[in-house]
């Protein structure tokens, strides 16, 4: 029977936090790794204390199939992510991957807008590879408290235009992301949004979509025991019922979700 | 290889390893991982006789050594599982056990006389003990006379072998052993979660939609243990033991202390090959104790 999931010991490595609770940490598989689509996500088992009993999902950042290379951007917010912070390069920690459904990448779309912020933006790199392939424009918009939030903008830029807007104005725009001039009437002309961040940044994203009509995909971080389908805890509203964040989703269409009935 | 066959009333299982309701699925959810075939068994995701949505979200809260889930038996119904499910699963070689709940004795009734007739369901798992529901579940598993009711009106109408889920949330769970057992039941399987809150401090709200949710993992061994032992010295029915298994050594002690066959539950969230890995080191167990039969370790603690 053919296993199309990787579940393995991975040895760190590259662990860096380049800023304040900002970590990027880099695994080497021992197998190689299956196709990797934009929205995955990882389930890490950190197990360093009794605290963290369950594995943490993460968004996979990027995969170097050739060197069997897999990382991740990840902010420190809580006990798990904390303790993953302090795993040092040549540790070993168990992974499951590829998890959960992926972006939809249309190459009918001619133009297409990615909002985010915080750890959010850590599946934006799979996703404009995947855009740039297909031909479609894409243009990020990511947001911040300050300046120091706002990273991976270099590599972003690879792959369209980045703009940024900050809630103190330490960098770009002034304001939420949703304040940016880019939405404003003359300058929105896109075919679609995708969005990761907050759930109220993701929720006002949704809505401007929804105003103008053209479709958003969000990426959704409910918590999760599992992270394969079967603990059914991190169920997401939808118009067919709850909905399995890991596996119907994390991506789901703005218009399934009962975010704006 | 020692021989790990054992048997539960008139069910043969290949080993003496299965996996809990609520925490595998419906068994099919793991191909990616692993061959369901080397199972003893698996019970599936709790069935009701009609489609439940659940609890609303937060349904989970980590805990040290645990977890607490407050999910609400959302399923599809009894009739989604059999024309849908069942089909897709039926020809795993692996026994297949259905569990089920209700809000009131007929809804029980009604969905354990649908399974009748799945010839690869060969035993269904009585639910009076989930902890998640506002009507049924653990009201019915709490005091004797409402489990001796709902079980013998099981026992009617269902003709293979009747398995009993207790609840832990009880003062006395030997008592409640004993009446099922004297009103029909074939096996009991024991512990269900334990019930259980967690807050948040910052927030001063509870971290669940519902306040209370199980408790489940490791946290709760020594509680599903004790059980376990008290249990096995008041029933003359086999029991299958549950509780915090997380590796081979857990799974053997609860055989030691009277389990016939044992449920991986919470384990298989973190280590979805788990159940796998607790075949193999149980087998290693018995050969290097020079035991042949896992047989001779049920119930075999010495005092």
């Amino acid at each position: 029977m053919p296993m199309t999931k990787v579940i393995a010991d991975h040895e760190i490595v590259d662990i860096r936090i380049p800023a304040n609770g900002h970590l990027f940490v880099t695994l080497k598989s021992p197998v190689d790794i299956p196709t990797v689509f934009p929205g995955n996500f990882a389930e890490l088992h950190i197990a360093k204390s009794p605290e963290v009993f369950l594995r943490r999902p993460f968004g996979i950042l990027d995969v170097d199939y050739e060197k069997r290379l897999i990382s991740f951007y990840v902010k420190i917010v809580g006990k798990g992510t904390r303790e993953l912070a302090k795993s040092k390069q040549g540790e070993k920690l168990n992974v499951i991957y590829p998890l959960g459904n992926s972006f939809t990448v249309s190459e009918k779309d001619k133009e297409v807008l990615i909002v985010g912020g915080g750890s959010g933006i850590a599946t934006f790199i799979l996703l404009g590879k995947s855009l740039k392939q297909n031909n479609v424009k894409a243009t990020y918009l990511i947001g911040g408290r300050a300046k120091e939030d706002i990273l991976l903008t270099n590599e972003l830029k690879k792959f369209g235009q980045v703009l940024i807007s900050t809630e103190d104005g330490s960098l770009g725009e002034k304001g939420f992301v949703t304040d940016h001039s880019i939405f404003k009437p003359g300058n929105f002309g896109f075919d679609k949004i995708y969005t990761c961040g907050p759930e109220p940044m993701m929720k006002a994203v949704g809505e401007i979509a929804h105003k103008h009509k053209i479709e958003c995909e969000v990426s959704l971080e409910n918590m999760m025991a599992c992270g394969f389908g079967v603990c059914l805890c991190c169920v997401t509203e939808t118009k067919d019922g709850n909905q399995r964040v890991c596996m119907e989703g994390p991506v789901f269409n703005t218009g399934t979700l009962q975010w704006f009935s | 290889m020692a021989d790990l066959r054992i048997n539960i009333h008139q069910l043969h299982f290949k080993n003496p390893v299965t996996t809990a309701s609520g925490t595998f699925g419906f068994g099919e959810e793991y191909d990616d991982f692993m061959d369901l075939d080397l199972l003893g068994g698996f019970f599936t995701k709790g069935l009701t006789l009609k489609n439940r949505e659940g609890n609303d979200y937060p349904r989970m809260a980590e805990t040290a050594s645990g977890m607490l889930n407050a999910v609400g038996l959302q399923n599809k119904g009894i009739d989604y599982f059999i024309n849908g499910t069942y089909p897709r699963i039926k020809d795993y070689d692996t026994h297949i056990i259905a569990n089920i709940n209700g809000s009131t004795i007929e809804e029980y009734v009604e969905v354990a006389e649908k399974l009748n007739e799945l010839e690869k369901v060969p035993a269904i798992e009585l639910n009076i003990s989930c902890p998640n529901v506002k009507e049924g579940g653990m009201l019915f598993g709490t005091s004797c006379p409402s489990a001796v009711a709902v079980t013998q009106a099981i026992r009617e109408v269902y003709k293979k072998t009747l398995i009993v889920k207790l609840s832990p949330n009880v003062t006395d769970i030997a008592e409640i052993a004993k009446a099922v057992e004297g009103a029909g039941a074939d096996a009991v399987s024991l512990i269900n979660t334990l019930l259980g809150m967690a807050v948040n401090a910052e927030t001063r709200k509870p971290v669940l939609s519902t306040v209370t949710g199980g408790l489940s993992g490791p946290a709760i061994k020594p509680v599903a243990l004790r059980m376990v032992w008290q249990v096995f010295n008041a029933v003359n029915v086999p029991v299958f033991g549950i509780g915090g298994i997380m590796s081979a050594t857990d799974a053997i002690e609860f055989m030691l202390a009277g389990a016939s066959a044992i449920q991986v539950g919470t384990a298989s969230f973190i280590d979805p090959q788990i159940s796998i890995k607790i075949i193999d080191g149980i087998n290693q167990y018995l050969d290097k104790n020079g035991i042949k039969s896992v047989n001779e370790i049920i119930g075999a603690l010495e005092i």
